[in-house]
């Protein structure tokens, strides 16, 4: 079966998440837990609910990912672009919401 | 422009100390997303593919220096440095917290803005024509029209909860740059035979995934009556609207099922019973919202047409920014100047924070302290004095927001695509930049002439791809993106919906696809008077499905 991870957007800023071994809610897909049968779906699944019910995340999903060269790819592009970021440059200068330019 | 009064003030605040709290009481837990999620939306806070989205409405796109300052201030205190200046005149914020959300609001309140309506299904952002009080061809400032309608719909309580989004645009010319027969309702303005101010009503026009041109209702409804005839749209809409499918939820579907004619004789029979209430609009009310819209005290300053053309000789660059970018105003000694948010290879509509600041400076130095944001995605200085235009290029070439390109190829509407949008199907941005890279030569941009690309990621339409003379729609196919072509769209005074002219083109083939449609106008055009759009309307989509797809090969 096609492997399987948990995403979801964190509750307080809406940054994109996947589930890892551990239970705890990582900004790396790289670091995600992967299902790879029907059980750990379903697992994956109730976690999602549960997180989404105890209000850590919204929108929680379990979407397919393929293992390329040790390497998790979503199959999806939408999903693809959730954990890479936009596919563009987009924000000169940007150095992170903790860089000078938002020290001020 | 228009100040808040006492109550304006009140009300906003309030709203904001509303939202600070039901901010709290999600983040603690006591409100479920699904409670959340409408008074969020209500606020403007959307959640994207990486994060939340804010939304924040500039009224019929008209803002001030200090404004354009706090929103440069918020882009890089709150969010990662720039804004997405979008199509209904507004801008987007791509990555604020939502905790920091109510603190944003706070700081918008101070300046005399917010969020609200900027989503769900109520009367959004009206928007009016981006060269409103300074267009030579105008008959009438659309703004104070459109402000006594923000007025009129701000939580309207019989319109916050209608059977699906509303937008209404305003024009005062009979040039249309507000793009009204894609609007829910559209206004003209204009002079009756006696001189009165009143408008020509369109109403059911709109894009998406059914696209439609409004149908005119009402060829002259004089000014007193825009609050009584706009409710009586809004009631038969609010009863009639259909609330059981979200895709056939829009006005433009009632007026389509209904007919135009049996729809406005509804409209006529509820207008007939509030015409003389407290919704006629006094005289005095008209002028008092006129006042906060009076137009600069512009000096001659005719020593502007010499140095103007002393410039040009030495400066092809300069003079070529004139060309195409400075418009015709009222006043002979002045221009309307297009800032162009589209730089080549650049993000449609996407402004740092510096370049806001640096505009700020501009209007205030240069402009009267005026900027308008329009439905193309770029900036504007309404009122800038010929004598004062070379510095203020200087200035924005400075800045890197020179681009001389209002109206041309390189012009792109594009909505924000799947790089962001949770609804999209494909990418828009990086079709735009690269068909901004293959034409971005001023040589061969000037040559082809005007010509409006827009390109929206979604059947939704974000970014006009229905009105485009070329329009461009993502689509996602069997796991990829496929950009689906239409011609011959437009959305002015003349507005037609584009023709899908074949089967798609994938991301790597789809600029070529864009440069087979220019190269075929260029060889069939009568001489470069005759544009692109004036072009495809004499001859058809055949040439162009010729050269796409091959003479003897049916396009499918």
């Amino acid at each position: 079966m096609v492997s399987k991870v948990l995403t979801a957007n964190r509750l307080s800023d809406g940054i994109s998440v996947w589930l890892d071994a551990a239970g705890n809610w990582v900004e790396s897909l790289q670091d995600a837990f992967i299902a790879r049968h029907a059980e750990a779906v379903t697992a994956l699944e109730a976690t999602g609910k549960q997180a989404f019910d105890d209000n850590k995340v919204v929108d929680a999903n379990v979407v397919d990912v393929e293992e390329v060269n040790g390497t998790l790819r979503p199959l999806r592009m939408r999903e693809r672009i959730r954990a890479e970021g936009p596919s563009i440059p987009y924000a000169a200068g940007y150095n992170g919401l903790a860089g000078p330019k938002h020290a001020a | 422009m228009y100040r808040y009064d006492e109550f304006d003030h009140s009300f906003v605040s309030s709203r904001v100390e509303q939202f600070r709290d039901q901010v709290e009481r999600r983040l603690s837990g006591e409100l479920a997303e699904d409670a959340f999620k409408p008074l969020r939306l209500m606020n403007g806070v959307y959640l994207q593919l990486h994060a939340y989205m804010l939304r924040v409405a500039i009224p019929y796109g008209t803002l001030s220096s200090r404004q354009m300052r706090m929103l440069a201030h918020i882009a890089r205190k709150y969010d990662r440095g720039y804004g997405h200046f979008t199509t209904r005149q507004n801008i987007q914020y791509n990555w604020p917290r939502l905790s920091d959300t109510p603190d944003i609001l706070q700081e918008l309140a101070s300046v005399e803005m917010h969020a609200l309506q900027t989503s769900g299904n109520c009367i959004r952002n009206v928007t009016a024509d981006h060269f409103a009080g300074a267009a030579a061809d105008e008959v009438a400032d659309p703004r104070p029209y459109a402000e006594i309608l923000r007025q009129w719909s701000s939580v309207h309580p019989e319109f916050s909860f209608l059977p699906r989004k509303f937008k209404i645009a305003v024009t005062g010319a009979e040039r249309d740059r507000a793009a009204i027969q894609v609007h829910d309702i559209g206004l003209h303005l204009k002079k009756d035979e006696n001189g009165r101010i009143g408008f020509a009503v369109y109403v059911g026009g709109g894009q998406g995934r059914t696209p439609m041109i409004a149908k005119k209702i009402r060829d002259f409804l004089p000014e007193e009556d825009l609050l009584s005839y706009t409710t009586a749209i809004m009631r038969v809409y609010n009863l009639h609207g259909r609330r059981d499918n979200k895709y056939k939820a829009r006005i433009k579907i009632l007026v389509h099922e209904t007919g135009a004619e049996e729809l406005s004789r509804q409209v006529e029979v509820e207008f007939a019973a509030l015409k003389d209430t407290e919704l006629k609009l006094p005289e005095t009310d008209i002028q008092a919202i006129s006042t906060y819209f009076a137009p600069p005290a512009l000096e001659n300053r005719a020593e502007g047409w010499e140095s103007l053309a002393r410039w040009k000789k030495t400066d092809t660059d300069f003079a070529r920014w004139v060309q195409q970018n400075v418009q015709p105003h009222k006043h002979p000694d002045y221009g309307m100047v297009t800032i162009s948010l589209k730089p080549i290879g650049g993000i449609p509509g996407d402004a740092s924070d510096a370049q806001m600041d640096a505009v700020a400076d501009i209007a205030e130095e240069y402009a009267f302290d005026e900027i308008r944001v329009s439905h193309e995605q770029n900036l504007i200085l309404p009122h800038v004095a010929l004598a004062d235009l070379e510095p203020v290029y200087r200035a924005l070439v400075a800045a890197g927001l020179a681009t001389a390109n209002a109206g041309l190829i390189t012009d792109i509407i594009a909505c924000p695509g799947l790089d962001y949008c949770a609804l999209a199907n494909a990418r828009s941005i990086p079709v735009a930049q690269e068909i901004s890279t293959r034409f971005g030569s001023p040589e061969r941009q000037a040559e082809i002439g005007e010509l409006k690309i827009k390109i929206s990621g979604c059947i939704n339409a974000c970014g006009h791809h229905h009105v485009g003379h070329i329009g461009l729609l993502g689509v996602e196919k069997k796991g990829a993106e496929l950009y689906q072509i239409t011609l011959g769209g437009s959305g002015d005074e003349n507005t037609s919906i584009g023709e899908i002219i074949g089967r798609g083109f994938e991301p790597e083939k789809v600029t070529d696809a864009v440069e087979t449609i220019v190269d075929t106008y260029l060889g069939l055009r009568r001489d470069r008077q005759e544009t692109f759009l004036e072009a495809y309307r004499r001859v058809g989509p055949q040439p162009f499905k010729d050269a796409l797809y091959g003479s003897a090969q049916e396009a499918a």
